[in-house]
């Protein structure tokens, strides 16, 4: 289904409505329910910047709404972390909010919008480390897109999407974006033979 | 932020200074609080301090601001050094640089000096104080503390009233505070004996006054600056005693500020002199110790925003 084209001839694909994206966010939250119900370590929901942040918050929302546990929220910075600093150049600060009691002896439940090369999450975890010692780090994602860089992988997967690497995810929240969606763009087929 | 170098508050715009603000912020608060003081964005930089002037606080605080961003540091002082010997300020920077300095922040008692020193190395060069001119990361460190106690820690300072007290003549903190405070749209007086007022300040963008006890009451921000007695070979007021009397900050006019007028001093302080004793350690308006702490997280953004990136070469 064609979806708005975001700038002239670059063709455009929702993944994901807004109720779909609703529907994956539930089933995550039921997800760290499930899993987290069998072990007595706390959890928390630390979202990376931008769009984690406020996945982070939803899923903190949805779980209470489900009877789960109240699940601490903070914010990780990953960009002080990154090994791309050099080569793509000085970019803003955001910010790091560790969550209500803090990260260590916890399981702390990483949250971002999509896993792609995976050094993100990287990052994310040089940062982990210099904050405190988890129990054990989670990674929970909206939308896997593959071509991975390097060995990571999700604990929770909203959505599984075959890309090609010179395709572009765009995930939108409403808390930011005014409107919720995943959109693909440069897309000619989803199975990454584009060109 | 694009440039290499931070030689005066002058070149800085508006989003240049308010970015340096916004970063200094999120890096504080990305340590605060936490057990390992250190973050790895700098790890195998070299950033040497290069002090041909003395200083405690501005020195240390370059140091620990590098350090905490996981570069080396290299700190050289004239004292003990191949100055002693004769060799020229020049010479002095092509071997730092020949040993792989990625930054070179200097002190020095001429001024212009941190200019000269940008035409002839490669590295970024930090302006940390030269002769009567500018010490831009003062300034920086001023507009932070006041931005954080009367705006909440973010935006400008737009309308924010700041008087700047006392010996504006010798003061590279007032010059360049007054070029950053225009910058982020507060409104500067200076307050000073005409003979401690440099000729062409007519031209600054700030307005000026001799009478200390009018401009009290509608002040947000006093900064009081130190009365710089090295530099003066002239007697430029009567005495100690008199200066004191016009242009000293004591609790009596202290207690003519408005409630949540804040006083600052970029020290080191002559307590009983511009300032007395009773007013640097007000716990609730003296922002004294506050602007030390505020200057390491100030120098850590800029080394960030001009290190941090890929080279420029």
């Amino acid at each position: 289904m064609p979806g708005p084209a975001l700038t002239p001839n670059v063709p455009s694909a929702t993944v994901l409505d807004a109720h779909d994206l609703a529907r994956t966010v539930d089933r995550i939250a039921h997800q760290i329910i499930e899993r987290t119900a069998k072990s007595d370590v706390p959890a928390a929901l630390v979202g990376i910047p931008t769009r984690g942040v406020p996945l982070a918050r939803r899923l903190a929302d949805r779980v209470r709404a489900f009877d789960g546990p109240d699940i601490p929220i903070g914010s990780l910075d990953t960009t002080l972390y990154r090994d791309d600093l050099r080569l793509r150049g000085v970019r803003p600060l955001a910010e790091t909010i560790e969550p209500r009691g803090g990260i260590s002896g916890r399981l702390v439940i990483l949250v971002d919008d999509v896993l792609f090369s995976g050094r993100t999450i990287r990052a994310a975890l040089d940062a982990i480390r210099d904050l405190g010692r988890p129990s054990a780090v989670q990674l929970a994602v909206l939308i896997d897109r593959g071509h991975r860089q390097l060995p990571i992988r999700a604990d929770y997967v909203g959505k599984n999407l075959p890309t090609s690497v010179d395709q572009n995810v765009r995930v939108m929240l409403s808390e930011i974006d005014g409107s919720d969606a995943v959109l693909l763009t440069g897309a000619l087929g989803p199975e990454g033979d584009s060109e | 932020m694009t440039r290499r170098d931070l030689l005066s508050a002058g070149d800085l715009s508006h989003t240049d200074a308010v970015e340096i603000l916004d970063t200094a912020e999120r890096l504080d608060r990305a340590l605060a609080g936490r057990e390992v003081k250190k973050l790895p964005p700098l790890r195998g930089r070299t950033v040497v301090n290069l002090f041909y002037e003395d200083s405690t606080r501005t020195r240390t605080s370059f140091e620990l601001a590098a350090k905490r961003l996981s570069a080396d540091v290299v700190n050289f002082t004239a004292k003990g050094s191949s100055v002693s010997k004769g060799e020229s300020l020049k010479d002095t920077a092509l071997t730092l640089e020949a040993m792989g300095a990625d930054a070179v922040v200097i002190r020095h008692s001429y001024s212009g000096a941190a200019h000269r020193l940008a035409g002839w190395v490669h590295g970024s060069v930090i302006n940390a104080g030269d002769g009567t001119h500018e010490h831009p990361t003062q300034a920086l460190l001023d507009a932070f503390t006041m931005r954080r106690r009367l705006r909440g820690g973010t935006g400008d300072l737009a309308g924010l009233r700041v008087s700047v007290v006392g010996d504006v003549l010798h003061s590279r903190v007032a010059r360049s505070n007054v070029l950053l405070l225009a910058t982020l749209g507060a409104d500067v007086t200076l307050v000073a004996p005409p003979t401690l007022l440099p000729v062409g300040v007519e031209e600054w963008p700030a307005r000026t006054s001799f009478d200390l006890d009018v401009e009290l009451p509608d002040s947000d921000v006093v900064m009081m600056l130190r009365v710089q007695r090295e530099r003066m070979a002239a007697s430029y007021f009567p005495s100690a005693r008199e200066y004191a009397r016009r242009y000293g900050l004591d609790a009596r006019r202290m207690a003519m500020l408005r409630d949540q007028s804040i006083v600052m001093h970029p020290g080191p302080m002559n307590r009983g002199m511009e300032i007395a004793a009773e007013v640097a350690d007000d716990p609730k308006r003296s922002t004294i110790v506050e602007q030390v702490t505020n200057g390491v997280s100030v120098r850590m953004a800029v080394l960030y925003l001009l290190l941090g990136g890929g080279d420029s070469e």
